[in-house]
């Protein structure tokens, strides 16, 4: 059984971690095949065609899929279907804009956010912010599904897989880019980095936030926020670790003045281990921590920071 | 213009869902049930768009079983000029999925000809983020997801999206869906007086077989079941003793 596999591609460039981990997750559906398709994309089949389990790349490369607009890149996705009985993509933002389109033109249900394969019709997802994990087995013929990344290992490299190039499907012509405003950050990506240091509320202010910042560049790690400290403006939005924003399992996370709603426990809370700093001994992310510290954090940073 | 705003009934956001003992599902009767988080945006943003002139009519419409009447209610109290309930379910486990809703959604277009639909982007229970994307496939209509930014310019409509990474503003052509992001915008308590008047504003009612449409899920639910719990962990006493366990753990 073959499957169609999305690439994350974000100004031609392959996302390799995404990518990797879905691999992992289809690699039990069938045979892959990669569709890298951009306005430039060529180089990111080129670094798709080397993950070990991809059999196949094909490169679509138009400037109407430049930013990956809905309307032509689901278009493009549902003429390549016919051969395909899985069509899968990592659930990225990208990916959750296009995907719900493909399976409601193909006429199928879409599974989103899977964290499980049980079989090629069976999948298991979080439902309820994370507070329940319902399998669904599909009825319909062409399966379309987003993996949750954080719940699949990258799949290695050293895969040898060919390349084709194939062309892109009229554009639709009923949308068009205007600008990227881009966080820039010489972090670690947020999805993939092995240690997140969080930050919430008690933070208090976007200066404070630098004392967040400090210990996760001490650490090595990406830099996390509550949708509390997001709303307040201490942290850009796409810092947000949670049901809305984005949901990430490190091998470290570490909370400090976040008090464990159960929106941002649903972004964080299948990490290896969970430190939490916080200064109220009933805050909720104790429920979760391996490790909790009851301090101010204003001290306990800093210290932390020092002694790391 | 109209403005068709799609709502759901979901469980209470700040409820901690119980997961039946025997798998079936999460248990939801007798739970605190409100207006999905996102549509209540969605529905600020289309009171928004009639206050600035750029809307004339806003329509709520809810698809589930009949007590979603009262999340219509809802909207009409925060300012929506009239409502259509779609009964596809008798009971509340049933969630109609995506693909049903948007079905229905898409004949409730076609009657009622909205110049831009706006929904939630994703509902808190489920969790899907689908069915926006689903409606505009099935319409062949553009779209604009995760909208933390919105502006009507004569036919087009430009959007600001909360994309990874950053923001990205794109520009669709009307008619067009619009899914709402959390950021788009506050919205507004329904006040006592406005409460009473929305009791008088007109709410159809309707069922899925009015529009011909088969609600049968695609996805048969095989099971519920809880997440794993994590182990209790510890409370330490300072940074060091942290530090300490952290090296123990070969955390750092």
């Amino acid at each position: 059984m073959a499957v169609l596999l999305l690439a994350e591609v974000t100004d031609g460039e392959l996302a390799l971690d995404a990518t990797a981990k879905a691999v992992t997750a289809a690699k039990q559906l069938g045979d892959i095949t990669v569709l890298a398709a951009g306005a430039t994309a060529a180089a990111a089949g080129e670094a798709a065609a080397k993950i070990d389990g991809v059999s196949k790349v094909l490169v679509a490369e138009d400037a109407s899929l430049g930013h990956r607009l809905a309307e032509p890149t689901a278009a493009l996705i549902v003429s390549l279907a016919g051969d395909y009985e899985h069509i899968v993509a990592p659930a990225t933002t990208d990916a959750k804009n296009v995907l719900p389109r493909v399976a409601a033109l193909l006429d199928v249900m879409v599974i989103s956010d899977a964290s499980g394969v049980v079989d090629a019709n069976t999948f298991e997802r979080p439902i309820y912010a994370g507070n329940a994990i319902q399998t669904v087995k599909s009825s319909d013929g062409k399966k379309v599904v987003s993996f949750r990344t954080a719940t699949f290992d990258a799949a290695g490299e050293g895969g040898s897989a060919a390349v084709e190039a194939i062309s892109a499907v009229a554009n639709p012509g009923l949308s068009e880019w205007v600008e990227d405003k881009v966080a820039a950050s010489d972090r670690p990506e947020l999805t993939s980095a092995g240690v997140v240091v969080s930050g919430g509320r008690g933070v208090g202010s976007e200066d404070d936030f630098k004392l967040i910042e400090g210990l996760a560049d001490k650490l090595g790690a990406a830099v996390g926020a509550s949708r509390a400290a997001v709303d307040s403006g201490y942290a850009p939005n796409d810092w947000q670790v949670g049901q809305t924003g984005k949901v990430v399992a490190p091998d470290l996370y570490v909370a400090i003045g976040i008090s464990g709603a159960i929106q941002h426990l649903a972004g964080m809370k299948d990490s290896k281990v969970i430190v939490a700093i916080n200064k109220d001994e009933e805050a909720p992310i104790f429920q979760v921590s391996d490790y909790g510290l009851v301090a101010d954090l204003f001290a306990a940073v800093p210290e932390l920071t020092d002694k790391l | 213009m109209k403005v068709l705003v799609p709502v759901k009934r979901v469980i209470d956001y700040n409820v901690k869902v119980r997961v039946k003992a025997d798998g079936s599902g999460v248990d939801l009767a007798n739970v605190k049930m409100s207006m999905n988080p996102f549509d209540e945006i969605a529905v600020e943003q289309a009171i928004r768009l009639k206050e600035a002139g750029k809307a004339e009519e806003v329509i709520a419409v809810s698809i589930g079983v009949k007590q979603n009447q009262e999340t219509l209610r809802t909207a009409l109290a925060m300012g929506a000029d009239r409502a259509i309930l779609v009964i596809a379910a008798d009971d509340v486990h049933t969630d109609i999925e995506p693909l049903a809703v948007a079905k229905i959604l898409a004949k409730v277009v076609e009657e009622e000809q909205p110049g831009i639909v706006l929904a939630g982007k994703q509902a808190i229970d489920n969790d899907m983020n689908a069915t926006g994307q689903m409606l505009s496939a099935l319409l062949g209509w553009s779209q604009g997801t995760f909208a933390s930014g919105l502006d009507i310019d004569g036919d087009n409509a430009i959007v600001t999206r909360e994309v990874d990474g950053g923001l990205q503003t794109i520009k669709v052509s009307m008619p067009t869906i619009i899914s709402v992001d959390l950021r788009l915008n506050e919205p507004r308590y329904a006040s006592l007086p406005n409460i009473m008047k929305a009791k008088k504003k007109p709410l159809d009612e309707k069922t899925a077989a009015d529009y011909v449409v088969d609600v049968t899920p695609r996805l048969e639910v095989v099971k519920t079941d809880e997440p794993e719990a994590r182990k209790a962990g510890e409370i330490v006493g300072s940074v060091d003793e942290l530090v300490a366990k952290l090296k123990e753990a070969g955390a750092v």
